[in-house]
């Protein structure tokens, strides 16, 4: 039986996408059978990142409709075993997303897969509330600066108030922080707010640091998950964060500020 | 003449003053009045432990009387009591003739002892109506805790709102909305461990975030209405 596990945050842009991208690569990279569904019905970005935009054929509404079944849907990843895409319609609103439809399509897939990562439009509208309803477990991407923790603090509580665990009484939706974007010097200089202060606004455990990175940014362009960049320091962090996932302890890294060696400060590298 | 001003003071003085005072005292549960069988099971009890009747003061209860006759012949029963080492000083339950006739025989009715709650569920507390909740209030959630106390054991977060009719509690930091009191309980009060607020109202009387003062901010404080203004005080001092 498959858990699902929805990745949200509230505000746009703090790297939701990403995140999925990385965690469903690392997941299916350690042999997990692994989905990855776009629920950013009309924005669909999901397929870009994972670099598979040009094989979509048929999508999420697609078989939600019954105009696909999900085997011509689903789209393998060449990269990694025991991964596959679900994207997202580009020409559909999020109406499009009932919640039978989903639940039907979920549960079709729970069937075949040990992990389904639900990557969740930005907002509280519906396309974030169908991503998170059916979840299990949530990753919550958050920055280091106070809106973005405010709009997390709130998706905690629609998790808490109106996921379906939440409607049947069952235990609650296990939720995990991944704080993105964080660069030590900046929050050691008071301009960011550290991990501390986030932790100690939103109180979940914290499941990874992602330092702020250029490799992020390159990669999402290249259409390569950041963890499939092993030498960089956001793929290593992605790839601790799975492992910690998976249950593994290991301590934070990326969280705290380098000494900047004599030659980095000569020439300036960062 | 001494004794005289003795008696003289004594007037000055009162000869008593009544006081209110609870006893332990035996309930004799009567059943049903048959002479000849009470008089053979005294005798039987006052076998088994002789030393225990001896002038003990005795309450009768009629309350498990199976045959209820009207007249029941209380001089006969205290007669019968008294020889037994039994000293009755009142009874309890029964009829009101019953009682009437008890105290023809120079015995009050004492008031049950058990008020209301024979047998009834216990009535509905004010604890019983305070709300418990056992985790954090994100932004956006709002909790209500209608006719009583509010308890939050957890963080109440910025953009969040706790109300209550009566006190809140909160085991965590206040960041967002607290208003006690709101149908207007000018004695509720607010309890936090860290205050980081963005506005605390009590019975309508309210400071925003700007008008706390610094030096209260992230201090586990209470909040109270004095003459109609707010008043935060430390805990822990």
């Amino acid at each position: 039986m498959a858990t699902i596990i929805v990745v949200t945050s509230g505000k746009g842009g703090v790297g939701k996408t990403t995140t999925s991208a990385s965690f469903a690569t690392g997941l299916a990279q350690r042999g997990y059978r692994t989905v990855v569904i776009d629920f950013d019905v009309g924005l669909r970005n999901l397929d870009l990142i994972m670099g598979c935009e040009r094989r979509v054929v048929y999508d999420f509404v697609n078989v939600i409709n019954n105009e696909a079944n999900l085997n011509q849907a689903l789209i393998r990843d060449k990269r990694v075993e025991n991964l596959y895409i679900l994207p997202a319609s580009q020409t559909r609103d999020k109406e499009a997303l009932t919640k039978e439809g989903v639940e039907r399509v979920l549960n079709e897939l729970k069937a075949g897969f040990d992990y389904i990562v639900c990557d969740s439009p930005a907002g509280i509208e519906r396309g974030a509330l169908m991503a998170l309803y059916f979840a299990d477990q949530a990753l919550v991407v958050t920055n280091p600066e106070v809106s973005s923790v405010r709009d997390s603090d709130r998706i905690l509580g629609i998790l808490a108030s109106k996921s379906l665990r939440a409607e049947q009484g069952d235990e609650p939706v296990k939720e995990y922080l991944v704080l993105a974007r964080y660069a030590p010097e900046r929050a050691d200089r008071g301009d960011m707010l550290s991990v501390n202060d986030v932790l100690e606004i939103l109180g979940i455990p914290l499941l990874g640091v992602i330092p702020e990175s250029q490799t992020v940014l390159q990669s999402s362009n290249a259409g390569v998950p950041v963890i499939l960049e092993d030498s960089s320091e956001a793929g290593a962090a992605y790839s601790d964060l799975v492992d910690r996932f998976l249950g593994k302890d290991l301590p934070h890294r990326f969280t705290s500020a380098q000494k900047k060696g004599f030659l980095q400060r000569l020439f300036g590298g960062s | 003449m001494l004794l005289r001003s003795l008696h003289f003071t004594g007037e000055e003085a009162p000869p008593f003053t009544l006081k209110g005072s609870l006893f332990t005292l035996t309930v004799l549960h009567l059943f049903q009045l048959d002479r000849a069988a009470l008089e053979r099971h005294l005798a039987e009890k006052i076998k088994q432990a002789p030393s225990f009747f001896n002038n003990t003061p005795v309450v009768i209860d009629l309350e498990g009387m199976t045959d209820s006759p009207e007249g029941l012949d209380f001089n006969g029963l205290y007669e019968l009591l008294r020889a037994h080492g039994m000293v009755p000083v009142g009874i309890r339950n029964g009829t009101p003739m019953q009682q009437a006739a008890a105290r023809l025989a120079g015995l009050p009715a004492l008031p049950e002892s058990r008020p209301a709650n024979n047998g009834k569920k216990p009535e509905r507390t004010e604890a019983m109506r305070s709300r418990i909740v056992n985790h954090p209030i994100r932004s956006g959630q709002q909790i209500y805790a209608a006719e009583g106390d509010l308890i939050v054991v957890g963080a109440v977060s910025a953009g969040a709102e706790v109300i209550a009719d009566g006190n809140i509690h909160i085991y965590g930091a206040l960041r967002g909305r607290a208003l006690a009191g709101v149908r207007g309980a000018i004695e509720t009060r607010i309890f936090c461990q860290s205050l980081e607020a963005e506005l605390v109202s009590i019975a309508g009387r309210y400071q925003i975030s700007e008008q706390i003062d610094p030096t209260d901010r992230g201090k586990a404080t209470q909040i109270h209405l004095v003459e109609d203004r707010l008043i935060i005080e430390h805990l822990n001092r």
